[in-house]
């Protein structure tokens, strides 16, 4: 069953047409991740199913149900983002941010239900933030404040979360705690997992399902060892790879520049 | 400590000190007198006696005007740095003030009889249109409206305004009945003033508190906000009226006041932390205490002469903004 399906979505930027007629499936229950090349609008694909930006053309579904027609207040207890860059809320404590994944459950001005309050410890275990929650975010280090974010789109407890490059800026070390945590969602608890990633080889070794895209026009999409091949490196990256395996995921080995059919 | 506590404290610090201030403020000034006839001119009044007429016409009404505008500034400021999502936002930087000014210049051009009302519609519309001129300038581009393009159009359409102000007040020589307005001062607001923009002070105030717990999620992006379900155009637009209100009339009674909206949010932020439903009433009352003490010692430090008021402000404010900036950043 598909979370999530755009059918001939077509998106403009600044007057820029950046996604042209693109159709994808996004099955439920799976890890499911966008590459591509720099600008090739991965980001304004994922915000695009993420309901932040708008289709030109062509219609975005949520559970079989046209996105547009449903109230933003209901999407946010299906789905959950991530945005890319977060450099505000950094006055608030790891908790307070936290706190803010609730709002889609919470009346005006109510207090935190108990339901509330253990979610937000929950989300904050997961995270492992729990000895950090009354630190302020700006004293946190680079992972810990991703983590934080992430926390908050966990206590959203949505079946599906949408995170655009959650690995950006952070140090070996820490994408991997990240990609773990991720990898984590997934399983334990069984979400949707929709992101978009740089490191192709992250992006082999943690999903399920792989999107490319280049230029705004899907190239391939489906299983990571159907869509990680010599060919769709050369074509999509202009690079070329030597291809392992290990732990049965690909693995891409060493890179050269691949220029007009040539090494 | 406990945060309600700790709130609470504040807050009755904050009045005790907004009462203590008051009382002060009626009580001392150019015209020596004692606190009989402080209590007589309050209690028993008779209009013949010249010292109980300066307290009630003249002191009375400037400590109310003091309390209003304070409170006015500092909470625009407050609304502002939240919406735009920008510390360094008041109606000063953002050019609102410089707007309003204009349209009083021009008002003293082309109406020059015109009532205090007439100048103060004329200042309103000013601030209304400066901040739609900002916010369109800095969203020309269409991604999210960066702060810093933000703070940019806001300061080069104030310099532009002042510059027009300015070179209108020379030519049509009205440098003297503009003064005031550049060195900024709760000298002379009068009780028919308050009466007739009094109302509209607390009108402003009174929604900007029911802004309050809205503003809490201004602390994340438009992204994170929409994708919690939760649309803030409508609280933009009505913070942005708020704004208006607030600064135009607080600018055509005490003239440009500069860093009550600056400082005073981040002095209530430092003492209470980030809720803005706590926040907002703090900044209200510090704001009140900061422009009347300012108003105070502006009478007091070389009487007869009124040493310039935003002048006072800028010296009791900057060193003890400059004083918790460095001490948030050490622990």
């Amino acid at each position: 069953m598909n979370v999530i399906e755009t059918k001939n979505v077509c998106v403009s930027y600044d007057k820029k047409l950046t996604i042209h007629d693109l159709s994808i499936q996004i099955p439920k229950g799976q890890i499911t991740t966008l590459i591509g090349p720099n600008g090739c609008g991965k980001s304004t694909l994922i915000r695009t199913i993420a309901h932040l930006l708008k289709p030109s053309d062509g219609a975005v579904f949520l559970d079989s149900q046209n996105i547009d027609k449903k109230k933003i207040s209901d999407i946010a207890k299906e789905m959950a983002v991530l945005p890319q860059t977060n450099n505000l809320a950094n006055d608030l404590t790891v908790q307070e941010l936290v706190t803010f994944g609730r709002i889609p459950y919470r009346k005006r001005f109510s207090t935190l239900s108990k339901e509330d309050h253990e979610k937000i410890d929950w989300a904050l275990e997961k995270a492992s933030l729990k000895d950090l929650r009354n630190r302020r975010i700006s004293t946190l280090s680079g992972g810990q404040r991703q983590r934080a974010w992430i926390a908050m789109a966990i206590a959203q407890d949505t079946d599906t979360i949408i995170l655009d490059e959650p690995t950006t800026y952070l140090d070996l070390t820490h994408q991997l705690d990240v990609m773990l945590l991720i990898k984590e969602l997934n399983e334990k608890e069984h979400r949707t997992i929709i992101m978009a990633l740089h490191d192709l080889n992250h992006a082999a070794r943690f999903s399920d399902q792989l999107i490319a895209i280049k230029k705004g026009v899907l190239q391939v999409s489906g299983p990571v060892q159907e869509v990680i091949t010599k060919n769709n490196l050369r074509n999509i990256f202009d690079i070329d790879a030597k291809i392992i395996e290990d732990k049965s995921k690909p693995m891409i080995l060493t890179y050269n520049r691949w220029r007009g059919g040539q090494v | 400590m406990n945060q309600r506590l700790k709130f609470s404290i504040n807050i009755i610090v904050g009045l005790g000190l907004l009462i203590l201030l008051t009382m002060l403020s009626i009580r001392f000034g150019a015209n020596q007198n004692n606190n009989s006839t402080v209590f007589n001119a309050i209690f028993n009044y008779q209009a013949g006696d010249i010292d109980q007429r300066i307290i009630r016409d003249i002191r009375i009404p400037r400590v109310l005007g003091a309390i209003l505008i304070g409170a006015a500034l500092a909470g625009s400021g407050a609304l502002m740095q939240s919406v735009t999502k920008n510390p360094m936002a008041d109606s000063g930087i953002l050019g609102i003030n410089s707007g309003a000014a204009l349209m009083l210049t021009l008002s003293f051009v082309f109406f020059p009889h015109l009532s205090t009302q007439g100048t103060t519609v004329f200042s309103v519309f000013g601030a209304a249109f400066t901040s739609i001129l900002v916010f369109m300038i800095s969203s020309l581009k269409k991604s999210q409206m960066s702060p810093t393009i933000l703070v940019l159009s806001g300061m080069a359409i104030s310099a532009f305004f002042t510059a027009i102000s300015e070179g209108l007040a020379l030519v049509m020589h009205l440098k003297q009945d503009l003064a005031f307005w550049h060195f900024g001062g709760v000298s002379a607001v009068s009780w028919s003033q308050l009466k007739n923009l009094g109302p509209w002070i607390l009108v402003g105030l009174v929604v900007l508190i029911f802004l309050a717990p809205n503003l809490n999620l201004l602390h994340l992006s438009d992204d994170s906000i929409k994708s919690l379900g939760k649309n803030i155009n409508l609280i933009r637009i009505l913070a942005l009226i708020c704004v208006v209100i607030l600064s135009g009339i607080s600018v055509s009674l005490v003239g440009a006041v500069a860093f009550v909206g600056l400082i005073i949010p981040h002095i209530a932020k430092f003492l209470i932390g980030t809720d803005y439903r706590q926040i907002i009433p703090l900044t209200l009352i510090l704001g009140a205490d900061l422009t009347v003490c300012a108003d105070l010692i502006a009478r007091t430090i070389n009487p007869p002469n009124e040493t310039p008021f935003g002048l006072i402000i800028s010296l009791i404010g900057v060193p003890f903004f400059i004083y918790l900036a460095r001490k948030d950043g050490n622990s």
